[in-house]
Order: C-alpha cells, then structure tokens, then sequence
C-alpha cells in the first residue's frame, strides 16, 4: 500500500488534446505526462495547492484523453446494465467530476519523482493496449502505473489506471455495488453527489 | 485501548446493514479496528507525521527514508532467496552492502543509480509465492490492512527487522531505547511517505474501509507476482474484466492486446525517461480555462 496514491498524482498524465488524433498510445501519454510535469514544475501557484487552476489543467489537458463513460460502466459491472440511460448520464457525470477532483489533489502532490516508459508491446492491428510506466525515488520500490487504453474512433483513450497493480475501476467496484445493492442506482448518485459537494465546499 | 475498540466494534456493528465481501467475514471487527486506527492516526500520528514533513529538510527526510530501506534490504534477500529468485537476491544483497558502505551506512541510496532497484519483499509475499491464498481480510491495530496470510507473515517480518535486532545484536547500552527511539521514527517515516496517498483517499473514496481493503488485495496480488500478475479466473471475487456495451463504443475484442498482460519479469528493457516539456502558449490557455472553470461553477 506504500506510496501507492500518491504516485496516482502522475497517473493524471495521459494525452493533450490537439496531439491526439492518430499518434500511437504510448507517445501520447508521453507527450502529455511531460508536458503536465512540465507544467507543475513551472506553475508556483500549483504547487502552492491552487486547486482550481489544477482542475483546469486537467480538464485541458487530461480529460479529452480519458473514456469516461467506459470507466463508469466498468466499475458498475453488471448493474450497468441496470441503470437507465438517464441515470447512465447522470452516474458518468458524478463520476467524472470526483475522478477530476482526486486526480487534481493528486497532481500537487507530485514533487521530485521520475517517470520512465517501457516500451510498447502490441500488434499493429490492436484496438486495446496498456501503456506501462514507472515512477521513481531513491530508497522505495519504483511504482508501476499502467494506462489500459482503448481505440476508438481512430483516438486512443484511457479507460482504467492501474498503480502498483491497484486498478482504479477494480477498487471502485466493490463500493459501487454494495451502494446499489443497499440504495439502488439511484442511491450510488447520491452518494457520489454529495461526496462531490462535500470536496467542493471543503475548498470553498 | 480495548474499552475504545469494545465501543468502536459496538457502533460499527449497529450503524449499518451490509452485505458480506467473501473475502472480508470479520467485517464488523475489521471495521472497528479500522475505526481506531483512524482515530489514533488523525490525533497522533498524522499531525506528527505532517509535523515531520514541514520540519525537517527535504534531504533529511531523503536520508531517513534511505536508511531505513537499507535496513529493510537484507530481510528482502532473504525472502527473495525463499521465492526461489537468487538473481533478486543477490541483487538486494548487493544494494545492502553497496549503500552501506557508499552510501554512508544507508543514509544515500547509491545502488539505485547502479542499476540495483529497490524491492519490496516480505514473507506474507513469500508464503503468497508458495501458493498460500492471502485468506479473509484482517485491519490490525496500528498497523492498517492486512490478511490472515500476511499477518502470519510479520511475525516472520518481526524476526528480520534490522532497527529492532541491530541494537541487541551489536549489544547497545540503553538497547531497549534504541529499539524504541528507531521503531517511532521508521513509524513517522512511513507514514511520512504515505501522507499524500492518505490525503487523496480521503477525497477519492466513497466508502474509505471498502476503497483500501480492495486496493489491498489487488496491491499485494500484484506485488506476489512481481508487478505480473495473471489474469484473474472469471468468476472470482474480483473480476478482471466486465464486458460491458457501450453505445458508441466498438465491443472489446479480448483476443489481442487484452489489458494487463504481463511482460516477462527479467526481460532487459530500455526504458525512456520522461523529461518535463511546457508548451509555449502556457499559461495563457490555462488561465482561460480556469477563468471558463470558474464562470461555470
């Protein structure tokens, strides 16, 4: 469990939006981690914990590149299937908007540590890949964060991050549906709703 | 202590109606203990730990973080040695003796740069090698998460735990206060290091003790295996891929390029290391954005 989360602050960093049209999966995590590490490095008033300029940075330079929609459905699992397109909508918006916020508190953790890419196995044809990579500081056990990415439409996007092995959807899961079992669909909205409220006055 | 635990487990038992996890049969003690952890972590450890952090400078921290990983190394060559990797183990043998000498007795981690990596090894993760299944859930008094198999394995740990064995060994006056003073600080270091992965499971988690008990089991499948996991059977407790359809979306093909899979362990592999690179419009476009950001909340 050590430092686990806290290299999820560089899991924030796949793929800027004008460069993701066509380029292979694992450049474009690439191009976007540097360029969000760059960012940080450079931004005081990010690293002074300046949320809202950090929401924006993801929302610019992360968000176009993650699938929003296929997260949610793969932390619901069968209940998916259950929900009604409304509250389909409904459950990826919430969803989002708490992946957005973590991500974002994750990122201003993000000091000193080193990012290195294995390189890319896959096929020419693939339409599914995992981009994998390391996260480095001296005297702990580098952590693996690992982008299972999906083409669509000729873009590649992010659908799960995996960080030493925990899988962010996987980990969702459980919760996800022992609210449902005990709420409903509707339920887990709620849930997530106020959870999103309760982060966004705590910043104020 | 235990009339805490005793009311705590009373509470938890009472507040709510859940469905059992397979895997997790003492829920209610488990979130009791959970809860008291809590407690102790929120009004001693934490603000010690932050306190910590704010206090000391940054090389320090790097020194005490490397010292006490160096200790960590040989009880890792022996476990490395147990799983049958003696590679991994001389490897870790060596990173213990080149710190210790080169790095000034642990203080720097030198043997990273040498193309020695650190490892995490422990005897739950050994028993986890030999096939023992990790077995229900257990959350142990300050300690945090663990498993009938990994709680069997820090008794294990407890043996190889350099900052407690050195001091009798080298046969200290004022032994039990080494052993003392060291334990505190490798605590505080711990959970030093842990401060931002505890901050954003706070924010992340909808259910905290639900959140860390399966990124617990993932996270020590994972380390078992070395990073590689295999896929997970079809219908365990923790499914490894739901196939779900999504309306724009093409259905997943599990044939090729399947998420997940392993790379071989021990492969050499060129790695690109990741150099910071802003671009020239920043931060025009994100001061924008934020401003956008702002307008719409």
């Amino acid at each position: 469990m050590k430092r686990l989360f806290c290299a999820a602050a560089l899991a924030l960093a796949p793929v800027v939006a004008p460069f993701g049209q066509g380029l292979a999966p694992d450049v474009l995590v690439q191009t976007v981690t540097s360029e969000v590490i760059g960012i940080i490095k450079q931004d005081k008033e990010i690293q002074a914990g300046d949320t809202r300029k950090t929401i924006a940075l993801v929302e610019q330079k992360v968000l176009p590149h993650f699938d929003f929609t296929r997260m949610t459905a793969l932390a619901m699992g069968a209940n998916w299937r259950r929900a009604t397109p409304e509250q389909q909508k409904l459950l990826v918006e919430q969803f989002r908007t708490l992946l957005v916020r973590t991500y974002s508190t994750a990122l201003t953790a993000y000091r000193d540590q080193t990012i290195e890419f294995r390189p890319l196995r896959a096929q020419p044809g693939d339409t599914e890949v995992t981009v994998r990579s390391e996260v480095r500081q001296s005297g702990t056990q580098p952590v693996t964060i690992d982008y299972s990415m999906a083409r669509t439409n000729d873009a590649w996007k992010v659908y799960d991050v995996t960080v030493g092995g925990v899988s962010l959807v996987t980990t969702y899961r459980e919760t996800f549906a022992a609210e449902v079992r005990n709420a409903g669909v509707d339920g887990l909205i709620k849930s997530l709703a106020d959870k999103n409220r309760q982060l966004e006055v705590r910043r104020g | 202590m235990t009339a805490a635990l005793a009311a705590a487990a009373i509470l938890a038992g009472c507040a709510t109606q859940r469905a059992p996890s397979p895997r997790d049969p003492l829920e209610p003690l488990n979130r009791a203990v959970f809860e008291f952890n809590d407690g102790a972590d929120r009004f001693v450890f934490k603000p010690v730990a932050e306190g910590y952090k704010l206090v000391l400078p940054g090389f320090v921290q790097a020194g005490i973080r490397n010292f006490f990983s160096n200790l960590a190394d040989p009880w890792n060559a022996v476990n490395q040695l147990l799983q049958g990797k003696v590679e991994m183990a001389l490897s870790d043998s060596w990173r213990f003796i080149v710190n210790s000498t080169f790095g000034l007795g642990g203080l720097l981690d030198v043997a990273t740069d040498m193309r020695l990596p650190k490892h995490d090894e422990d005897f739950g993760q050994t028993l986890g090698v030999w096939g023992l299944d990790s077995g229900p859930y257990l959350v142990l008094p300050l300690w945090g998460p663990s498993s009938v198999r990994d709680g069997v394995g820090l008794i294990a740990d407890s043996y190889g735990y350099l900052p407690w064995r050195l001091p009798g060994w080298l046969d200290f006056s004022h032994r039990v206060a080494w052993q003392n003073s060291l334990l505190a600080l490798d605590y505080i270091n711990q959970r030093a290091l842990l401060l931002d992965t505890t901050n954003l499971l706070e924010e992340a988690a909808l259910d905290r003790y639900a959140f860390v008990r399966e990124a617990y089991f993932q996270r020590r499948r994972s380390l078992v295996y070395d990073g590689n996991p295999p896929p997970l059977p079809a219908n365990s407790g923790a499914p490894a891929s739901i196939e779900v359809s999504l309306d724009p979306a093409p259905a997943r093909d599990p044939g090729r390029g399947a998420p997940g899979a392993p790379a071989r362990a021990g492969e050499p592999r060129p790695m690109s290391v990741v150099e910071p690179r802003v671009p020239a419009n920043y931060p025009s476009v994100l001061a924008a954005d934020a401003a956008a950001l702002a307008a719409r909340h």
